[in-house]
């Protein structure tokens, strides 16, 4: 590698780098901790511990078997479908919410059927639940799908000549196998999760301890109290670190 | 080494940096220089809920003022505000409420005192079927009538809690929004029975919403000053473009969307 790489490479690492800084130099320390111990900002921290949690535990019930279709078969239009479930990826989170308006709101296109269910769902943490498992679903199965590639079909195969029927495979042989990159890929959804904004702010609404989630409440703190919308920015800042953190341990101990 | 390519690296971020920002200055500096009578840009920072009457007001002040091109910064009145703190290259400041004025003249801003041009008070919006049958102010107490409030961190949101305890009523909103059009979408697409936005934003919302007059509206009236800012290049056409808005053509406009004369 040419050694003047390292001098485009440190300009992007100071791009990224620089801004957290420059946040982190405008905290009012002396303040800091009961900015973020505030009755709202505490509603709004546990609120989104509390969906973002639900949201992956969704995303694990949902991803799983869509990781292990996309991965252990092939079907006409595969390629096509597996573009469509990456499509929350890369739509902007505000699209994202009016879909979701236009499906699960009460004029939506599902919105009659759970409406005779007697379910509400606008304005309700089940609303901020299905916009957080919208848009990070795609993360756990595009980790897990990856994972399940690397790791192979050896064992499973092996595991059914011997005998074992199907689930008994899924169960004891590629689960797992592919532990970690199924933890990885959780944890990058819970962080997904976390920071959702746009697709809340657009299908669920905002009110404190109900839908109100951080990233809604820090947005709302910066219109009358800026001071605290930085302390609650860096909170989510640690978060996302300590993420990251558990991605790489969990990424560690996977088989290469 | 790796000491040198970091000052290097940080040197090459910083000149970046500058680039971009010189792009601003240099456009900034280009209207300047350009000021002569025939070709002069000014720029007016105005209030989200100003778009359409300004916009309109624009095109006749260009109209009269031959070689005048005016162009508009539309945001909430507290970013705006922040903006020009910031040192953001505006002629004309229009808020929507007095309190981000304020802010404007005490940092010294704004050239001379700004005039009051406009009031606007709160309506009741439902969608066009009005589910709920949401009459009055008091309806909206009815825990069974799902309704959407601004945030009282935001200028309507502070408004709405005034009428409700002008009223007497008490509110409990299903959702809190960041601003009016948040409130006026949410009532749009049906999710909410009823909101509480500005007599002007469900003129300019046409069909979607019906509006529901209460007499309490008026114990709220935010009131819209503008004034002319003291960095203008251009502080002469600056002036006469605030001028314009408190004048006859502008009231006319402004009357036409549904605000009222402060």
């Amino acid at each position: 590698m040419p050694r003047w790489i390292y001098l485009p490479a440190a300009a992007g690492a100071l791009f990224i780098v620089l801004p957290l800084v420059a946040m982190a130099s405008r905290v009012e320390w002396g303040q800091f901790w009961s900015l973020i111990t505030s009755d709202s900002s505490r509603a709004a921290l546990m609120l989104s511990l509390r969906t973002s949690a639900m949201a992956t535990l969704l995303c694990v019930v949902l991803g799983v078997p869509m990781a292990l279709v996309l991965a252990r078969t092939t079907f006409r239009g595969q390629g096509l479908v597996r573009s469509l479930v990456l499509l929350p990826l890369v739509l902007p989170p505000v699209v994202g919410g009016i879909a979701l308006l236009y499906t699960f709101g009460r004029k939506g296109l599902l919105g009659e059927t759970i409406d005779v269910l007697g379910l509400q769902i606008a304005f309700s943490t089940t609303a901020v639940v299905i916009a957080q498992t919208f848009v990070s679903l795609p993360f756990l199965v595009v980790s897990l799908e990856g994972t399940l590639r690397t790791a192979g079909q050896r064992y499973e195969v092996v595991a059914s000549t011997l005998g074992a029927p199907p689930t008994t495979v899924l169960r004891r042989v590629t689960l797992p196998l592919v532990l970690p990159g199924l933890a990885a890929g959780a944890v990058l959804s819970f962080a997904r999760a976390l920071g959702e904004f746009g697709a809340t702010i657009t299908f669920a609404g905002s009110l404190e301890g109900v839908t109100r989630t951080l990233p809604l409440e820090i947005y709302l703190q910066r219109e009358s109290n800026p001071d605290a919308a930085v302390a609650l920015s860096l909170v989510l800042v640690v978060v996302a670190v300590l993420v990251i953190g558990l991605v790489r341990g969990a990424r560690g101990v996977e088989a290469p | 080494m790796k000491r040198i390519a970091g000052s290097c690296a940080a040197a090459l971020l910083l000149a970046l940096v500058a680039a971009c920002g010189s792009s601003d200055s240099d456009g900034a500096a280009s209207t300047a220089t350009s000021a002569t009578p025939e070709q002069t840009t000014i720029t007016v920072f105005a209030a989200a809920s100003l778009k359409g009457p300004f916009t309109e007001i624009g095109k006749k002040f260009e109209a009269e003022n031959k070689g005048v091109t005016v162009t508009f910064n539309f945001a909430g009145s507290s970013d705006l505000v922040a903006q020009i703190q910031q040192g953001a290259p505006a002629d004309v400041f229009a808020s929507a409420d007095t309190k981000n004025m304020d802010k404007a003249t005490a940092d010294g801003l704004v050239e001379g005192t700004p005039a009051n041009f406009a009031t606007n008070t709160l309506q009741i919006a439902t969608p066009p079927d009005n589910p709920a049958r949401v009459e009055s102010l008091a309806d909206l107490a009815d825990p069974d009538v799902k309704v959407v409030l601004c945030a009282s961190e935001v200028p309507c949101g502070a408004a709405a809690a005034g009428v409700e305890q002008a009223a007497g009523v008490d509110i409990q909103p299903v959702s809190e929004e960041q601003s009016v059009t948040d409130v006026l979408g949410k009532v749009v697409s049906g999710e909410a029975d009823a909101g509480l936005v500005y007599v002007t934003d469900v003129k300019a919302a046409g069909d979607t919403v019906l509006g529901v007059t209460f007499p309490e509206a008026d114990e709220v009236v935010n009131t819209y000053p503008i004034g002319a800012l003291a960095d203008s290049e251009n502080l002469d056409v600056a002036q006469s473009f605030a001028d314009f808005v408190t004048g006859a053509e502008g009231q006319a406009v402004l009357a036409a969307a549904g605000f009222a004369k402060p």
